[in-house]
């Protein structure tokens, strides 16, 4: 199935096993400079999936608030924790 | 559509021109074709962005979830994780809650009810923008295409340069002509006027002498007359006179 035998280093994310995740996230890039690349190549690839089109549609920007939303909601859990209905769940 | 009013400001299509912006621009030294790919021109923009339903869920994650549980999959995986963070209260319901659902229902019926104008708006100024880009274009086609009409015209006329110099060198043989014609005029003037120096001095000097022999000859005369013969002509003279006097008082 596989054609050539593609080096880990270079698979994308979502083609990799399941069992060589943890060998693919440790040999990725952690210089800072690496770091700016993976978060430049995400909103680029964000942006020109999404904003950078003729026609877009309400999802472009309403995955990022509800992104947004979703984050400040974990932030916020600890407080939020104390206005739960039940002690025991 | 906000996606649409957000590219009027597109940075990212600039950040990818200004590359290549230097090899537009001619530089007679600089080779071309070197170099990495060049994006001008730049690929049009794709027509429709990635598929997103109801507002939030991408379409690749229906579709992943397609060949295992079909069409209901995700809804029925959406469903259960809502009441696992409900039962477990991962999600709190509190009045955030109350003020979440209610903005919510706000923006829903805001976005249903003037979406397609909003796009349409940000579409019309999308096409206001690419026609005068484009009008900018087809103005300087227009021009570069006249410009090369007049250069086929001027090669044109060139042709005609020997027609010019024949015209040319006809005015500056005529001129040369003329010039010696002029000259000719002249030199015929003076010839003329010498010779006819030379005439007026031999009639002067013919006329002095004709004068000088009549002087001489009437002197001559005039000293022969002797003072005897003097009476006598004068006698005769008066007594002509006498003669026609009578004659002429008699007529009368």
């Amino acid at each position: 199935m596989a054609d050539r035998p593609v080096p880990l280093k270079d698979t994308r994310f979502l083609d990799v096993k399941l069992g060589q995740v943890p060998s693919w996230i440790a040999m990725r890039d952690f210089t800072p400079s690496g770091l700016m690349g993976a978060v430049r190549r995400g909103y680029d690839s964000y942006y020109n999936k999404y904003i950078n089109v003729r026609k877009g549609g309400i999802g472009g920007i309403s995955m990022v608030l509800f992104g947004y939303v979703v984050i400040s909601y974990i932030w916020n859990y600890e407080h939020l924790k104390h206005d739960r209905w039940r002690k025991y769940h | 559509m906000l996606s649409r009013l957000g590219l009027r400001a597109a940075p990212a299509a600039l950040k990818g021109l200004a590359p290549c912006l230097s090899v537009g621009v001619l530089h007679a030294s600089r080779p071309f074709h070197t170099g990495p790919r060049c994006l001008a021109p730049l690929p049009p923009l794709p027509e429709k962005g990635g598929q997103v339903r109801h507002g939030l869920i991408p379409e690749e994650f229906f579709q992943f979830l397609y060949p295992k549980t079909g069409v209901t999959g995700p809804y029925v995986l959406g469903t259960g994780l809502l009441f696992y963070l409900l039962s477990k209260e991962i999600y709190v319901v509190n009045h955030e809650t109350i003020a979440g659902a209610c903005i919510v229902g706000i923006l829903i019926y805001i976005v249903k009810k003037y979406g397609a104008d909003v796009a349409a708006f940000a579409d019309k100024l999308n096409e206001e923008k690419v026609a005068r880009a484009l009008a900018v274009k087809n103005q300087s086609i227009n021009n570069l295409e006249s410009a090369i009409e007049q250069e086929k015209k001027e090669q044109w006329r060139v042709e005609g340069r020997g027609y010019l110099f024949d015209a040319k060198r006809n005015n500056v043989a005529m001129l040369l002509e003329t010039n010696y014609r002029e000259r000719l005029l002249t030199v015929y003037n003076e010839v003329k006027k010498r010779l006819d120096y030379q005439i007026a001095v031999q009639q002067l000097s013919r006329r002095r002498e004709q004068d000088h022999m009549i002087n001489w000859v009437e002197k001559n005369v005039v000293q022969s007359i002797t003072p005897q013969q003097e009476k006598e002509s004068i006698a005769k003279c008066i007594s002509d006179l006498k003669m026609l006097s009578k004659s002429t008082r008699a007529t009368v």
